[in-house]
């Protein structure tokens, strides 16, 4: 368990320091996953060892973004007058941003002669 | 005895009262989202994140005072993040074979969330800063609030509308899919990681490790996709 934590720190701490030296647009943590899937696909072994500690710490990962979520209500009131057209134009695009993905995906898929599951 | 005062003072200054509540919330908004037979609208980040904002404005708390205790939440967000690649491994054949499906949504997807958003705050008389803070939040904060930053937007401002976003995706995706008859598990997920990040792919992962899956993959490949087209679009306004 804690030498398991300790390569998932690990590799975030990688991908963080990459990240930032080379000036990367994307998060360490994100580069971290990157490095922990090479690390899984070199050591298949490590994999079935590894796997009950990051389901698990995956089990509940909508709890982590409660703090930031908290952090937003205070915010909410910088948006001033703005917040309504803000949240209408964040509700359509996002149901739009789903709907033309999801569509995108499946056509593709289709074209490709993909089955559907 | 030790007068309620004593005790608040200790409590106030110490961690343990704020993470605690953190969890007792989730907790409490997980149960309700169990009751209700994981309804996609009863979500359980948002129960918690109404809960603490009144516990925190009856007690007269602030935002700093609540972090010193939840931060130790918020911190393992980084670690679950690089755990991700532990579905995606188990699923790398399935996620192999559908690369091209993949960059099809990728590019446009990310142009109908950015376009869009764009489009109607701008319609609606939005400009400036305000404006350009919305365009990237369709991904992961920290990616988001960089892309803010150097195109002129507001990272603070950013942020709440990705989490804004974020809770958005995740309660209107199940019932939207559903309406539209999408079965194909690698498409749902992928589509909801992408428009709505790690609180989407959280959502994700409670339907099933497939869509859970995909999720993350759109999550990631995201960030890149707008920090690229942001700049790109903005010269259309």
């Amino acid at each position: 368990m804690i030498s398991h934590l300790t390569v998932i720190l690990g590799l975030q701490l990688l991908g963080e320091v990459i990240t930032r030296a080379l000036g990367l647009p994307l998060p360490g943590p994100v580069l971290g996953m990157v490095f922990f899937l090479v690390l899984l696909v070199l050591r298949p072994a490590f994999a079935d060892a590894i796997k009950s500690t990051a389901q698990g710490l995956l089990a509940h990962l909508s709890l982590l973004f409660v703090p930031a979520g908290v952090g937003v209500v205070g915010h909410i009131k910088t948006l001033g007058s703005d917040v309504g057209v803000i949240l209408l134009a964040i509700i359509i695009s996002t149901i739009a941003a789903i709907v033309v993905s999801v569509y995108a995906f499946t056509l593709t898929a289709k074209l490709m002669g993909q089955s559907n599951d | 005895m030790t007068d309620f005062q004593d005790i608040w003072t200790y409590l106030s200054s110490e961690p343990l009262l704020w993470l605690t509540a953190t969890l007792a919330a989730y907790v409490i908004g997980d149960a309700l989202f169990q009751a209700s037979g994981k309804r996609a609208y009863i979500n359980p980040v948002l129960i918690a994140v109404i809960l603490l904002a009144i516990a925190l404005t009856l007690s007269g708390t602030t935002y700093e005072t609540y972090f010193n205790g939840a931060k130790f939440v918020h911190f393992m967000l980084g670690p679950a993040t690089v755990c991700l690649a532990v579905p995606l491994y188990l699923n790398l054949r399935q996620v192999g074979k559908s690369i091209i499906p993949m960059l099809v949504a990728l590019i446009v997807g990310p142009i109908t969330a950015i376009g869009t958003a764009l489009g109607i705050a701008y319609a609606f008389g939005i400009r400036g800063e305000v404006l350009l803070s919305l365009a990237p939040k369709s991904v992961t904060a920290p990616v988001a609030m960089g892309i803010s930053e150097s195109i002129g937007g507001s990272p603070t401002l950013t942020a709440v509308m990705v989490i804004l976003t974020g809770i958005t995706g995740a309660i209107v995706c199940t019932p939207l899919l559903n309406a539209l008859k999408i079965t194909d598990y690698r498409a749902r997920g992928f589509a909801v990681g992408l428009t709505s990040h790690g609180i989407g792919t959280a959502r994700a992962f409670q339907v099933n490790e497939t869509a859970g899956t995909f999720a993350g993959v759109g999550m990631g490949a995201n960030a890149l996709a707008t920090a690229i087209l942001v700049p790109l679009l903005l010269t259309l306004f």
